[in-house]
């Protein structure tokens, strides 16, 4: 047992070793104000290799620009202070029922947003928050719907675990674990079929990487080539089962066997935005891939689990300390001179008053209609009658 | 986890389990048991709260038990464990927090419950209410309430959904005359449409008044707490049920 959990430990504190950068082509440049729409490109390296699996890996360098990196901090900046306050709500208990914080795992959400349009379809499970936001969801429709009012982003009827945005191009919000897997394949079919140039990307975790509906699903993607792309969040624990205790083979991205896959260091936002992209282009024109993404969460797989029986608090601050994406981007924006440790430190504070100002919006919202209870249960109800729990004193003709 | 998830595999509970004795023609017994959390907790929404009592109560080949107090999860459980027969056995989340005082009979090693058989839990006079797992807590509660206002009901804890008690409830509606099945499951095909349908057939003429029936609503769940509320049986409701029933005298009488 004991080799298995420092191998483990070994590969999450594998250190973010400083980037090896190219000079720096910007001048000493520190208003992020002019950062912010300066879209000249450069390149970064990429500091974990890719590892790939019947494929060849994409270059380990990504064309970048002080606007994109900006973004990416603002963006990621927002994700964490949404995920702290919906933990603070939790625990006030605004905020019911089941409640899966992202918090760590933002460059995955984030490096997909940078290499996807909304052409393309994002698919997950309950983990849903921060890839909702990515999809163009607003903070106001995020409170609102953890706090269960009606202009939550599904009317408060979902809850935290169903969040959507099909205009979007976002397929929710999934309560089953693996179940949305084979659901983003039937989106990478209806794109094929409809001719649409866009790809499905079915995120699943660690936990649900042994679920048969993924290889069954995938067996079909493989076999008809369909635009999609499956993609392992692997934060190392299927809610308190460490992937060495769960998988045979730990190792995510090979398990597609004649699907190719890659591994990709998910706390760097620019590997992420390279593997997506690589993948995007495989997926429209040779068929499926897998990416596996190495990443971490710092809460617990919700909030019912503290997080810290199953793996030590040093592990959780060690990641913090090393791998954290966006103290990444932070780095690489003061490194590269785009703006000033005081720009980023009031970006921040911007984001930290958006999210105080969502959430105060949010608690004063009003809680859904009662006729909210029976609507949406069908397109067409064909004027049958729906019953409430005494079916003689609340019934309702469904139109 | 719950039987939410078990969906995933119940194409093994029906087909494997259920069904493998009758198939083999008795050369393969199936002794095992399922047991885990079952319908709504706590603004869980619609994939985590569905009760599963009606669906599995309706397969010949499985058992189906579901406890309320502690003394029927320690009675209970022994006896689904003990059976040759697979068991389908339905705990509540929300009562997994809540005490109840047990006799030292209960906490006897030896102490076990038959299945099959449901429980008076109350005895009364003016009404049969019947209910199983949370919604006997429920029931209970309703009762007290309508006590106050002079009717007095007999609450029965069903215990088994399969096999059904059908002769203690026949039993206490022959006494009663009244009935009101509680559940919070959907009302379709529920298990008070089950019980409601045996009454009818086999004392049609004891009752003197139309069966009612306190269900969850025909909605998938919902999360907003208000919505919720409305989604699932409250005491209230039984209590309005309890004196509908009771309102109409017998013809004749």
């Amino acid at each position: 047992m004991a080799p298995q959990i420092s191998t483990l430990r070994r590969a999450l504190f594998m250190p973010a070793i400083a980037s090896r950068f190219m000079a720096p082509s910007a001048l000493s440049r520190s208003f992020s104000r002019s950062a912010d729409e300066d879209c000249s490109t450069f390149t970064v390296d990429i500091a974990v290799q890719f590892k790939g699996h019947n494929v060849e890996p994409p270059a380990q360098v990504v064309e970048t620009s002080a606007k994109e990196l900006m973004k990416f901090f603002k963006d990621m900046s927002r994700m964490r202070r949404m995920e702290i306050a919906s933990d603070q709500l939790y625990k006030s208990k605004l905020i019911r029922g089941f409640c899966h914080l992202y918090d760590g795992q933002e460059a995955v959400c984030i490096g997909m947003e940078a290499a996807l349009t909304k052409e393309d379809n994002i698919i997950t499970g309950y983990r849903d928050h921060c890839t909702y936001l990515g999809r163009g969801g607003t903070l106001p429709e995020v409170f609102s719907e953890l706090m269960g009012r009606r202009n939550g982003c599904t009317l408060g009827k979902g809850g935290s675990m169903h969040f959507y945005k099909k205009e979007n191009g976002f397929y929710g919000g999934h309560g089953i674990v693996g179940a949305q897997v084979p659901l983003g394949v039937g989106l990478a079919f209806a794109q094929k079929y409809e001719k649409v140039k866009g790809v499905t990307f079915a995120l699943y975790g660690d936990g649900a990487a042994n679920q048969g509906q993924i290889f069954e699903s995938l067996n079909m993607a493989a076999l008809w080539d369909l635009p999609a792309v499956y993609v392992c969040e692997n934060n190392h624990y299927g809610m308190g089962t460490a992937e060495w205790r769960s998988a045979k083979c730990p190792e995510y991205y090979k398990r597609g066997d004649y699907v190719p896959g890659l591994k990709v260091d998910g706390m760097d936002t620019l590997a992420v935005k390279q593997a997506v992209g690589f993948a995007k282009e495989h997926a429209l024109s040779k068929g499926p891939i897998i990416l596996e993404m190495d990443t971490y969460r710092y809460h617990g797989h919700s909030m019912s689990d503290p997080g810290s029986t199953y793996r030590t608090r040093e592990e959780i601050s060690g990641v913090r300390q090393e791998r954290d994406p966006i103290e990444r981007i932070r780095k690489l924006i003061l490194l590269k001179e785009i703006a000033s440790a005081a720009d980023l430190k009031s970006i921040e504070k911007e984001v930290k008053n958006e999210v105080e100002d969502a959430v105060a919006k949010a608690k004063e919202s009003a809680p859904p209609d009662p006729s909210d209870l029976y609507s949406n249960a069908y397109v067409k109800g064909y004027g049958t009658q729906a019953f409430g729990c005494d079916r003689k004193h609340s019934t309702v003709v469904l139109p | 986890m719950t039987f939410n998830f078990a969906m995933q595999a119940i194409d093994h509970i029906i087909n494997s389990a259920a069904k493998t004795n009758y198939m083999s023609a008795g050369q393969i017994s199936v002794p095992i048991v399922f047991r885990g959390p079952n319908g709504a907790a706590a603004g869980v929404a619609a994939q985590h709260s569905q009760c599963f009592a009606a669906w599995y109560g309706s397969c010949p080949g499985l058992k189906v038990l579901s406890p309320y107090s502690a003394e029927d999860a320690r009675g209970l459980l022994k006896a689904a464990i003990r059976d040759p027969d697979p068991v389908v056995f339905l705990e509540n989340e929300i009562l997994y927090g809540e005490a109840f005082p047990v006799s030292a009979e209960v906490l006897d090693p030896s102490f076990v419950l038959p299945i099959g058989k449901a429980k008076i839990e109350r005895e009364g006079t003016d009404v049969t209410v019947t209910a199983f797992s949370k919604m006997v807590g429920y029931a209970l509660k309703a009762a007290e309430i309508l006590e106050k206002e002079g009717i007095n009901v007999e609450v029965i804890n069903l215990r088994s959904i399969r096999p059904l008690d059908r002769a203690t409830i026949n039993q206490s509606v022959r006494k009663t005359n009244r009935l009101v099945t509680v559940e919070e499951g959907w009302p379709q095909h529920g298990i008070g449409a089950e019980i409601c349908t045996s009454v009818v057939e086999e004392s049609f003429d004891y009752l003197d008044a139309p069966v009612e029936r306190i269900t969850g609503a025909d909605v998938p769940m919902p999360y907003a707490a208000n919505l919720e509320r409305m989604a699932v049986p409250q005491i209230e409701d039984i209590v309005r049920a309890v004196k509908r029933a009771c309102s109409r005298s017998a013809r004749g009488k």
